[in-house]
């Protein structure tokens, strides 16, 4: 079973634009959201949900007013920044790290258990899928993106299947670790523009980092040539692989408004490129 | 007046947004809060004065002091640290640096020490106070960044946020105490869905948004359908435009090479300022 992972950097380069295209060409093969705070992938793989369930993913702290007396401790030591002046828990800076309730001697704060996202196995016409959707606003995304990750390999292992194509977050901070968990290959999608390069190189040093073989690959590659060229010779100076160009086309944009992968789109050069992409991943 | 400008998806032109915005009012001060992959800086191209270490209290174990009570690793919300009935251990990467173990420790064994998650640059292009915010590689908590980098924060002045992409933590973080925010987005199904978690996240938060339209005249009008129905205002369009593209790709500003947009990007503002006065 081979894991392949599909990241960016920067965001818009083209991730799911190519993952859908992987999952319309790969046989056996389980696909994963892991951009569980603006997921796309479903939009191309119109999913038929077989289970829901919740994901409570850490606590939040609660101010009993009918104990509290005021002493305002609790907002003195809390590092986020999470209790008001008024002594109220500003629940969107609350990281439940449960120190207020410790140092409250008059036991006024107690954690709960907070909601923040469901996450779902469906059936969609290219395979199973696995996906979530964190709640707008919360927190956790890492400790989400790990257990649909799990739900997928469960999945792979169960029906013994060859893939598990994960469409990656833009980043390179807790959600991106926790996507590339497990990988064996971290695909890089990056476009010829200087704020592509910048974020590329910064992709590049968590693969090295958690020693993840990648290879990239150049989305909209011709709008500006010589960037491309720039890209090519920074990852062979990194002895990263170049695996594929992608040309700038609206055939691409028309599928997406389609709701339909790219692969199967009316231009045959968007094809061809896609097609020998995956041949070099596989 | 504090505008934060975000997205919900990547890539749909917050910093272009951003980043042309201050050019042309000059006098602002502009926080590039995208910590995890910064990119204002290519636009702007500020003159770097001062780098400062972003820091964090991590708890540090004294071993001949610990009497392996376990009650630090009962505190802990994130399973960071395991006591055993002769040893410690801590999982740094796990830790968000609360400080619950160092105050609950009766044997004072845990102290704490500063450890570097990244660096904050200050600096200036023309009138505009620049900060930059760079997460170190490896590192989880951006959040804790983008909070140090607030407190920079000069209330008296015009304050642009560059914020991140997605609809969680760090966003939360980089739009927290705004007076607006400008989401943008492209009238594409992955567009529409993102800014639709984008602008529930801003309605929890209670932070006044709008919409800039940006490739307005690829995809379709369902963007424009939902903002009618839902009454969000769209704020400006922007054409899809090679010569934007191209001006992006090697780090220039538009506005400066197209100056027909600056009565848009005027208006806009102008629309901003009167709303946040209300």
């Amino acid at each position: 079973m081979k894991q392949i992972v599909v990241i960016s950097g920067k965001g818009g380069t083209g991730k799911t634009m190519l993952l859908s295209s992987f999952a319309a060409l790969a046989k056996n093969k389980v696909l994963v959201d892991c951009d569980v705070d603006a997921s796309n992938l479903h939009l191309m793989l119109d999913p038929k949900r077989l289970k829901k369930e919740l994901f409570f993913g850490g606590k939040k702290a609660h101010i009993n007013k009918n104990k509290c007396v005021s002493c305002g401790l609790c907002k003195k030591l809390c590092r986020y920044g999470a209790i008001t002046e008024d002594l109220k828990i500003d629940e969107f800076l609350c990281e439940g790290c449960g120190f207020c309730k410790e140092a409250c001697e008059y036991s006024a704060i107690e954690m709960k258990d907070n909601l923040s996202g469901e996450w779902y196995v469906s059936s969609s016409k290219y395979g199973p899928f696995v996906h979530a959707r964190l709640r707008p606003a919360e927190e956790s995304s890492g400790k989400l993106i790990a257990r649909i990750k799990q739900e997928a390999k469960d999945i792979a292992i169960r029906d013994g299947l060859d893939y598990i194509l994960a469409d990656g977050p833009p980043g390179i901070g807790c959600p991106v670790m926790a996507s590339l968990t497990g990988a064996d290959t971290a695909l890089i999608v990056t476009e010829p523009t200087l704020s592509g390069m910048h974020d590329m190189e910064r992709a590049t040093e968590i693969t090295e980092h958690f020693k993840i073989p990648s290879k990239v690959v150049i989305n909209k590659s011709d709008i500006n040539p010589d960037n491309t060229k720039s890209i090519e010779a920074a990852c062979e100076k990194k002895g990263i692989e170049v695996i594929g160009r992608i040309p700038f086309s609206e055939s691409i944009v028309r599928s997406l408004v389609a709701r339909t992968p790219p692969i199967l789109g009316d231009s045959a050069d968007i094809k061809q490129a896609i097609c020998e992409i995956w041949e070099k991943i596989q | 007046m504090i505008v934060s400008i975000a997205s919900g998806k990547g890539g749909t032109g917050k910093t272009t947004v951003a980043v042309n915005l201050a050019a042309l009012l000059g006098d602002v001060q502009f926080l590039d809060c995208d910590v995890e992959e910064p990119n204002a800086h290519i636009f702007l191209k500020p003159s770097i004065g001062k780098t400062d270490l972003a820091t964090v209290l991590f708890p540090y174990f004294d071993k001949t002091k610990c009497v392996f009570c376990g009650k630090c690793s009962g505190a802990c919300q994130y399973n960071a640290i395991a006591v055993l009935p002769a040893n410690i251990a801590f999982f740094e990467h796990m830790c968000h640096g609360c400080g619950v173990c160092t105050y609950v420790c009766p044997e004072g064994a845990v102290t704490e020490r500063e450890k570097e998650i990244g660096r904050i640059l200050s600096g200036s292009a023309g009138k505009i106070n620049f900060i930059g915010g760079r997460m170190n590689s490896g590192e989880i908590l951006s959040a804790m960044l983008i909070k140090t980098m607030k407190e920079l924060i000069d209330p008296s002045r015009t304050v642009l946020i560059d914020a991140p992409p997605g609809t969680s933590c760090q966003f939360v973080s980089a739009v927290h105490g705004s007076d607006y925010c400008i989401l943008v987005s492209e009238p594409t199904p992955f567009g529409v869905n993102d800014f639709l978690l984008a602008a529930e996240a801003l309605e929890k938060l209670k932070i006044p948004y709008g919409l800039v339209l940006n490739r307005a005249d690829i995809g379709n009008d369902e963007i424009r359908d939902i903002c009618a129905r839902k009454n969000i205002r769209i704020l400006m369009e922007i054409p899809f435009d090679m010569e934007i593209a191209r001006l992006y790709s090697v780090g220039e500003m538009f506005l400066e090479k197209m100056p027909q947009y600056k009565e848009k990007f005027k208006a806009m503002f102008e629309i901003i300022s009167e709303i946040t006065k209300k």
